[in-house]
């Protein structure tokens, strides 16, 4: 089963609830740290890094000497990448978006493509889990191929836990796609809940199951809750505002190490979860796309 | 030879557009038949990505030798120069003006972008 | 004339900067605000906006394949790079004699780049632009406020913020409002690299914890990559006195300059729940905002 925890809102706890729940399960597991653009989850996990890999993605190489600037490849490309002009065509690696269109164009079979690196994943080990996280290198604009490289190494073994981005768009989509179960996790403000309504659009769009975690549930006011009510979303955790959980996670440690007594909580929680992707009960929409 | 300077709207007194990428208007003027063409750059302006590549495309296709504007991005001059077009920055008041200052030989010649680009 | 751009950034999300945009508005009361933040807009929520003005926003294009031209070849399925195009099985239901193959584009996955489309020898491919959300300028207490909607699930490469930030210039020069404030999203993607570039000052704010320090130097390094001088405010620093002090000089060595702290304060929670901004109520948050606004527009030249 692969869940994904999410939010709309930054900052609302989901490496703390994707961390806690990945600390709180004896089965074989797998947590991938899919916010690429600011990787959080190694921090309290401390993974042992195996290996690396880059990620790279495909640009376009005009071979001059075949080039007969008749500009076919600029008017295939619909991101402004490839420009010709007078001569040999300029790219834009950075406005690239690697669809190969420009190569299929080419009449004189001038372009190949060459790989450019914008990222890294990471693999590694913390105790008994598996774990890999996704670094987009600063200045790089396009964070889902690296999402998308990270994803490769979902195995499918027993449990995979994806740590999203925070927001609603691109990114998000490509870290929760084809997981069994969403988890969105936000708190109790009006941020929280602005946020965490265009979060269920997107999650809903996708036609996946989601349940809620309310973080720090005693510090704003009701209309969190209000709003899961109405729509029929499960709030399948509440974690009230604790100063011993934000000390700890100001310092690298674990919510379930700062308070122990909230393992049976996640282990429960995991329990709720793989009841709510299975496949009756997605037909029967219980706490489902509507 | 042909001059494009980048305007608000059409014809030898509109003022000059200080932007050239997401300029409204290109007017083409030829110094020897002393014509006047005037351009709309739509196009550009509602592009989602590389407006500036996209208006150097146009400036290229119309023949320009060079182009007199306020600013100019850095996907912009690349491409204005692999058309070799000359840039040249700092036209301000109507295009009528910019051109003159031009002949005068008071405006720079760009040998580089005077602003950022707008990413995407 | 010449106008200040202000953009706020984190790095690492739910560090404060909306809280504190909306602060800066209400002490400034002479700027013009853009709502960068385009996927999770907030800002509004403190500023009661009305909206004038609301324009679609179309950007790129999706593929649409039209089932009664397709002639079920697959060249599109072999073509696409981004698992957009999907073959569709005959219902069971309907299907009386055996039926070709379909195909259609899944519009979340499709790219836009038109490949499909180019190849497809039936010509049975449509490519209608893409409604991608709406922008809207606003009237509100503080200035006027340029924000946005993105689309559900939308693509998010910066070209909304782009816009909302030439909205927001053209408001300036046409308003003679000689400072743009900017609400800026999380992260160092495209959005934020679009909410950043060409800036006058970024004010990057952070959270006394290891999260929070690690995020923001990958933002400072992105300041520092384009060029734009940042400044740097550690809020809710009593959390954790010491991470502050640490993350303060981190950012110091960084070449960041430091414009204050702000302590940990349930009023600001309060103000929002009543839509406000924390400096119309009061507080030590309050205080210390006032203190970090004042430096920060010292140092923005």
């Amino acid at each position: 089963m692969t869940v994904a925890i999410a939010s709309g809102k930054g900052g609302t706890g989901k490496t703390t609830v994707a961390v806690s729940l990945a600390l709180s399960q004896t089965v074989p597991l797998l947590f991938l740290d899919g916010d690429v653009e600011e990787p959080n989850a190694a921090l309290f996990l401390r993974p042992r890094i195996l290996g690396s890999r880059p990620v790279e993605v495909r640009v376009p190489e005009v071979d001059a000497a075949r080039c007969t600037a008749c500009g076919a490849c600029s008017r295939a490309c619909r991101f402004h990448a490839i420009v010709s002009l007078k001569s040999k065509p300029l790219v834009f690696p950075e406005l690239c978006h690697s669809c190969g269109g420009c190569v299929l164009a080419c009449p004189s079979a001038a372009i190949r493509e060459s790989l450019r690196a914008i990222g890294i994943i990471e693999r590694g080990v913390s105790g008994s889990i598996r774990f890999a996280h996704g670094r987009l290198n600063v200045g790089e604009a396009m964070a889902v191929p690296v999402i998308h490289a990270l994803r490769e190494d979902d195995t499918q073994v027993g449990l995979t836990i994806v740590d999203a981005p925070p927001g609603t768009s691109c990114p998000v989509v490509a870290a929760i796609r084809g997981s069994d179960m969403v988890l969105l996790v936000t708190e109790p403000t009006p941020f929280g809940l602005n946020d965490l309504m265009i979060a269920v659009g997107t999650v809903r769009k996708l036609g996946l199951p989601l349940g809620v975690v309310i973080n720090r549930s005693d510090s704003g006011n009701d209309s969190v809750r209000a709003y899961c009510g109405r729509e029929g979303i499960p709030v399948l955790l509440e974690i009230p505002e604790d100063r011993r959980i934000a000390e700890a996670y100001s310092r690298g440690i674990p919510a379930i190490e700062a308070r122990p007594e909230l393992r049976t909580r996640f282990g429960l929680l995991h329990r709720r979860l793989t009841e709510l992707a299975a496949p009756e009960a997605r037909e029967l929409g219980v706490g489902a796309a509507s | 030879m042909k001059i494009v300077v980048s305007a608000r709207t059409d014809g030898l007194e509109a003022d000059v557009d200080q932007r050239f990428g997401r300029a409204a208007r290109f007017v083409l003027y030829d110094t020897e038949t002393k014509s006047v063409e005037n351009v709309d750059n739509q196009q550009s302006l509602n592009a989602a990505q590389g407006a500036g590549i996209q208006a150097a495309e146009t400036v290229s296709r119309l023949g320009a030798e060079c182009l007199l504007t306020g600013h100019c991005g850095p996907k912009a001059f690349r491409t204005l120069a692999a058309a070799d077009v000359r840039v040249y920055t700092g036209a301000a008041g109507t295009v009528t003006q910019a051109i003159d200052s031009f002949l005068q030989g008071r405006l720079k010649l760009a040998a580089a972008a005077d602003v950022d680009g707008h990413w995407a | 004339m010449n106008v200040r751009e202000m953009v706020v950034v984190s790095g690492k999300g739910g560090t404060g900067k909306t809280s504190l945009v909306g602060s800066f508005a209400v002490l400034t009361q002479s700027a013009v605000l853009a709502d960068c933040d385009v996927d999770a807009a907030d800002l509004h929520l403190l500023l009661s906006p009305a909206v004038q003005r609301r324009v679609e926003f179309r950007s790129g294009h999706t593929a649409a394949i039209a089932t009664g031209r397709c002639t079920g070849c697959g060249r599109c399925l072999e073509l696409c790079r981004f698992g957009a195009i999907r073959a569709s099985v005959p219902s069971r239901e309907t299907a009386s004699a055996p039926q070709k193959p379909g195909f259609s584009v899944d519009p979340v996955a499709c790219e836009g780049c038109g490949v499909c489309v180019d190849h497809c020898a039936a010509g049975a491919i449509d490519f209608p632009e893409r409604l991608s959300g709406e922008w809207f300028v606003s009237e509100t207490r503080c200035g006027p406020l340029v924000h946005a909607r993105l689309g559900i699930a939308a693509e998010n490469s910066g070209k909304l913020v782009s816009t909302v930030r030439r909205q927001a210039r053209d408001l300036a020069q046409a308003g003679h409002r000689a400072l743009i404030l900017v609400d800026g999203p999380p992260g160092i993607g495209c959005p934020v690299i679009a909410s950043i570039t060409g800036a006058t000052s970024v004010l990057a704010v952070t959270e006394p914890t290891i999260s929070g320090e690690h995020d923001l130097l990958r933002v400072l390094e992105l300041c520092r990559h384009f060029d734009i001088e940042a400044a740097v405010c550690v809020n809710k620093w009593d959390l954790n006195p010491e991470a502050s002090a640490r993350i303060e000089e981190a950012a110091r060595v960084a070449g960041a300059l430091l414009v204050g702290r702000i302590p940990y304060d349930p009023t600001v929670t309060r103000a929002q729940i009543q839509a406000r901004a924390v400096v119309e109520i009061g507080g030590p948050a309050a205080a210390a905002t006032r203190k970090v606004w004042d430096a920060w527009l010292a140092v923005a030249s």
